[in-house]
C-alpha cells in the first residue's frame, strides 16, 4: 500500500494537518520567491513575526497578500523577546491583529546563539495557555525542560536541532530521541535544519514534524529546496513507520554463503 | 507630540485611535495598537481617545521564522 499523507495526519493543537513541513517567511529576496517556496514545500502552516509598521515607508508590499490563507494557517512567533514578559507582550498583540490564538513562543536567552531561556519560556508558557494561546514553544533539546513545558500545557514541543540560521542539523539525536519517549504531545524540530538530509534524519527518529526556515531560504536555489525538504520530511516519515533495520556491529551477508561456484 | 513605534511625530487633527491610522495611511487589516503599553482592541479605535505625549505601537505581520 502506497504511504498516503492524509491517512497519516499531524494532529497539533485540536487540527489535523496533512503536511508535517512547517516554514518560516523570513529571509527571502523577495517575495514571490517566498510564494513558491512555501507552495513547493506543501507546508500548511507558515510563521510570521510581529514587528512595528515603517511609518517612512508605507510602499512596502504585505506579506499576507503573498501567502494563501485557504492552504495555508498562519503562526505568529514571538522572535526577538528575552523575557516572559516581553514574549507575553508581544503574543497579545500579535493575537490581537489577527487570524488565531496559536503562537509559536519564542524566550530568547543568548544573542549570539538565540538559545531560549528555559525559566522565561515556562513562565511565559503558563501565562499563555492560562490565555487561551495555544502555544508551541521553541525550547532546547533538554527532556527535563521539555517535560515541563508539556506540564505547562504547551500544545506541542519544538526542542532546536542546532542554533538558528545555524544548518548544522540534528546535533543531539539522542536528547531528541528521549524527549520523544517521554512526550504526549507533537514534538516538532525546530531550527537548525540545513539540508534535506536534516530533516529526514528529524522524522527517522519519530519527530512528528519539522519547522525550519534559513534551510530553504539560505539555499542557493529555495524553491528547488523547499521541494528537496517536503520529500525529506515524507521520507523521513515512512522510514520511521515502517521500522528501519538494527544496527550492527559486523557484516551480514545480503547473497546466499551456499552454492558459491569456486 | 506623540511617540509612535519610538518615534517623535506630530498627527494634527487627531483624537482617536482610529482617525490616527487614517491618517497614517494605515490599512486596518492584520495590524495591532498600543497606547501606553496597553492593548486597544480594535472594536475599541474610533473610541479611544489619543493625547499629546502618549506613546503609540502600531505592529504588523512580516517575515519571520
Amino acid at each position: 500500500m502506497t504511504y498516503q499523507l492524509s491517512a497519516d495526519p499531524l494532529a497539533l493543537g485540536g487540527k489535523s494537518f496533512n503536511s508535517r513541513l512547517i516554514v518560516g517567511t523570513g529571509k527571502y529576496s523577495n517575495l514571490q520567491v517566498m510564494r513558491e517556496a512555501l507552495d513547493k514545500s506543501g507546508a500548511e502552516i507558515v510563521t510570521v513575526a510581529v514587528r512595528r509598521i515603517d511609518l517612512n515607508d508605507r510602499s512596502g508590499q504585505s506579506l499576507l497578500d503573498y501567502i494563501d490563507p485557504r492552504k495555508c494557517m498562519i503562526l505568529r512567533n514571538t522572535a526577538g523577546c528575552y523575557s516572559a514578559e516581553e514574549a507575553v507582550r508581544i503574543a497579545n498583540l500579535g493575537r490581537e491583529a489577527g487570524l488565531s490564538d496559536w503562537v509559536k513562543l519564542e524566550v530568547i536567552g543568548d544573542e549570539k546563539t538565540l538559545f531560549p531561556d528555559a525559566d522565561g519560556l515556562l513562565t511565559a508558557t503558563k501565562i499563555l495557555v492560562k490565555d487561551g494561546f495555544v502555544v508551541l514553544p521553541y525550547t532546547n533539546d533538554d527532556p527535563v525542560v521539555a517535560r515541563k513545558l508539556e506540564d505547562a500545557g504547551a500544545a506541542a514541543v519544538m526542542p532546536l536541532g542546532a542554533p538558528i540560521g545555524s544548518g548544522m542539523g540534528i546535533q543531539n539525536p539522542a536528547n531528541i530521541r528521549i524527549i520523544l519517549e517521554n512526550a504526549s504531545v507533537p514534538v516538532i524540530v525546530d531550527a537548525g535544519v540545513g539540508t534535506a538530509s536534516d530533516a529526514a534524519i528529524a522524522m527517522e527518529l519519530g519527530c512528528d514534524a519539522v519547522l525550519m526556515n534559513t534551510g530553504i531560504a539560505g539555499a542557493s536555489d529555495p524553491v528547488a529546496m523547499a521541494q528537496a525538504m517536503k520529500l525529506a520530511v515524507e521520507a523521513g516519515r515512512l522510514a520511521y513507520k515502517a521500522g528501519r533495520m538494527a544496527k550492527k556491529l559486523y557484516a551480514a551477508a545480503s547473497s546466499p554463503l551456499q552454492g558459491i561456484s569456486r | 507630540m506623540l511617540e509612535i513605534n519610538g518615534e517623535p511625530r506630530t498627527v494634527p487633527g487627531v483624537q482617536n485611535v482610529g482617525q490616527l491610522l487614517a491618517q497614517l495611511g494605515i490599512v486596518p487589516e492584520r495590524v495591532a495598537v498600543e497606547l501606553n503599553h496597553r492593548i486597544v482592541r480594535r472594536k475599541d479605535w474610533s473610541t479611544t481617545p489619543v493625547s499629546d505625549r502618549d506613546r503609540i505601537e502600531i505592529v504588523q505581520f512580516v517575515g519571520g521564522g
